[in-house]
């Protein structure tokens, strides 16, 4: 676990493979995450966007490829190991992940109260300002049921950066919001990266608001990278994959049927 | 042939796992120890909120032996003898099987149930995001929980059914047995022997019940029915064992007596 020097690149993965069973999730993807800037992984659905930021946060080994945070390669190192590199990472997961049996602030304290040592009156003083860059510091008494979808996402923000980490990882953050909250969302995202001087993984795909928010776009399709730049490049792509993707395409590239035997005989009964 | 060496296969693996998974628990223990308001925490959900369903069942399971009891002994004219009877059916057997069965479903159901939906609602992974171990601070904090409550409960069964509002009230209260004669019988002939072994019995269920239920819970497939699964498999796995385990504990400990 020896870091080398910083580079501007705070993640590196290079020829990822990785594959659940006989169903291939990577086949030799490259991504580079730089320092200080919001990253965006996008792609349909089901594609590892998720799976990509679990093999970052090292619950999951690659099959093949190397996967380096800030210099370290992460399936090298043993638990203890990784859990400090955790310590550097925040993770907000799909449906924020937070302690039901535990009220907002104590959510915020959490990591705070088991890996920072501080007393309880400065580790007070911590949750209420990370509650307060979320805009809840008013909910703090509230339980996360009593919260709604997006105050629960804000809640996960909060404590994600709680332990003032240098990555931030973000699944589908946007998903399920309605339009006021997707944007209160969108725009924290990108407010808190700058702001604390975060490194930002957004997985998403809401094409809007994560082209709105990102310096830089990875597309993912058949476990490759099939596209990347700015947004605006992005935007301004004529691959037929992208456009699929951005237009919403119901077949194209990405076919709309999942593969099949042949529908006449299949409606026939002579398939096998 | 080949279904039936997948059934032995898939239990052997899943024994294995299972007993991975309890030296891993017992690995957290001395840093749960080091924690004492979170076992605090799961003492009172697994043991002091078990109470109730103890202290009901104790009085009316030993209402019902001293009645029954009554009604054998005294063909006899041995009435007298009734304290001894409620007494060593229960410290023997009734108080911990009954306690384990009745702990199993109120409280080993609830442990795997919270473990098992902490599973699904992936805050037992966020947890490891954030460099927490999961085993340490959920799992193990709540199997100290269930060994230490477990014979607690017994006890509490056990002078419940006996004295405070069972055996006594119905053989002594109602059916008008000696109360001298009640009390010194089991005063003379339940030996510390006897109270030894219930404790011994309390304590082996306490720590299967337990394990069965953070295994379950833990190892639960992340959906509703995995939870569900992981529920029905801790009542039905731990009844079993319990009732299992106390015959091999009984040839033990009470060979040729």
């Amino acid at each position: 676990m020896n870091p080398g020097p910083p580079s501007d690149t705070l993640v590196r993965v290079r020829g990822l493979h990785f594959r659940f069973g006989p169903r291939v999730i990577f086949d030799g993807a490259d991504f580079d995450i730089r320092r200080g800037q919001v990253t965006a992984v996008m792609g349909p659905s089901g594609i590892g966007k998720t799976t990509l930021l679990r093999l970052i946060g090292g619950e999951f080994k690659p099959l093949a490829g190397t996967i380096e945070v800030d210099g370290i390669d992460v399936a090298q190192l043993n638990r203890r190991q990784l859990f400090e590199l955790r310590k550097r990472m925040g993770l907000m997961f799909q449906f924020g992940a937070l302690l039901t049996d535990l009220n907002v602030f104590d959510n915020v304290a959490f990591p705070l109260r088991e890996h920072s040592g501080l007393p309880e009156s400065m580790i007070a003083d911590i949750v209420l300002m990370k509650l307060d860059a979320v805009g809840l510091r008013g909910a703090r008494d509230l339980f996360p049921e009593e919260c709604s979808g997006g105050m629960q996402r804000r809640i996960a923000f909060a404590r994600a950066i709680a332990l003032d980490p240098m990555l931030v990882m973000y699944d589908e953050p946007f998903t399920g919001q309605d339009p006021l909250s997707l944007g209160v969302l969108a725009r924290l995202v990108r407010k808190l990266n700058d702001a604390l001087g975060l490194s930002s993984i957004i997985v998403s795909h809401d094409v809007g608001e994560t082209l709105d928010i990102s310096d830089y776009v990875y597309l993912l399709s058949g476990g490759k990278v099939v596209a990347q730049g700015t947004p605006d490049e992005i935007r301004a792509s004529q691959d037929a994959g992208v456009r699929q993707f951005l237009e919403g395409q119901a077949d194209g590239p990405v076919p709309f049927h999942a593969r099949a035997t042949d529908y006449g005989k299949d409606l026939l009964g002579e398939a096998a | 042939m080949t279904r039936l060496l997948q059934v032995v296969t898939d239990f052997l693996g899943s024994a294995g796992r299972a007993n991975l998974f309890f030296l891993q628990v017992l690995a957290a223990v001395p840093y749960a120890l080091a924690r004492p308001r979170l076992i605090a925490q799961q003492v009172y959900a697994v043991g002091v909120l078990s109470m109730v369903i103890i202290v009901v069942s104790g009085s009316f399971i030993g209402m019902v032996l001293g009645l029954q009891g009554y009604n054998v002994l005294v063909g006899f004219g041995a009435e007298e003898s009734l304290g001894l009877f409620v007494a060593k059916v229960t410290v023997r057997e009734l108080g911990p099987v009954v306690t384990a069965l009745l702990f199993a479903g109120r409280a080993g159901s609830a442990l795997a149930a919270e473990i098992g939906l902490m599973r699904a609602t992936d805050q037992l992974s966020g947890m490891e995001m954030m460099a927490v171990d999961p085993v340490r601070r959920v799992v193990a904090p709540r199997f100290i929980a269930g060994f230490l409550s477990m014979p607690l409960l017994a006890a509490i069964f056990s002078v419940m059914a006996i004295g405070v509002a069972g055996g006594h009230l119905i053989g002594v209260e109602v059916l008008g047995v000696d109360a001298g004669a009640y009390w010194s019988q089991i005063q003379a002939k339940v030996d510390l022997k006897d109270i030894w072994n219930g404790v011994v019995k309390a304590v082996v269920f306490g720590t299967v019940i337990s394990w069965i239920a953070v295994y379950q819970g833990y190892h639960a497939a992340p959906t509703s029915v995995g939870v569900s699964d992981a529920t029905k498999n801790t009542v039905v796995l731990a009844s079993l064992a319990t009732l299992a385990l106390d015959f091999v504990l009984t040839a033990f400990m009470f060979e040729g007596r």
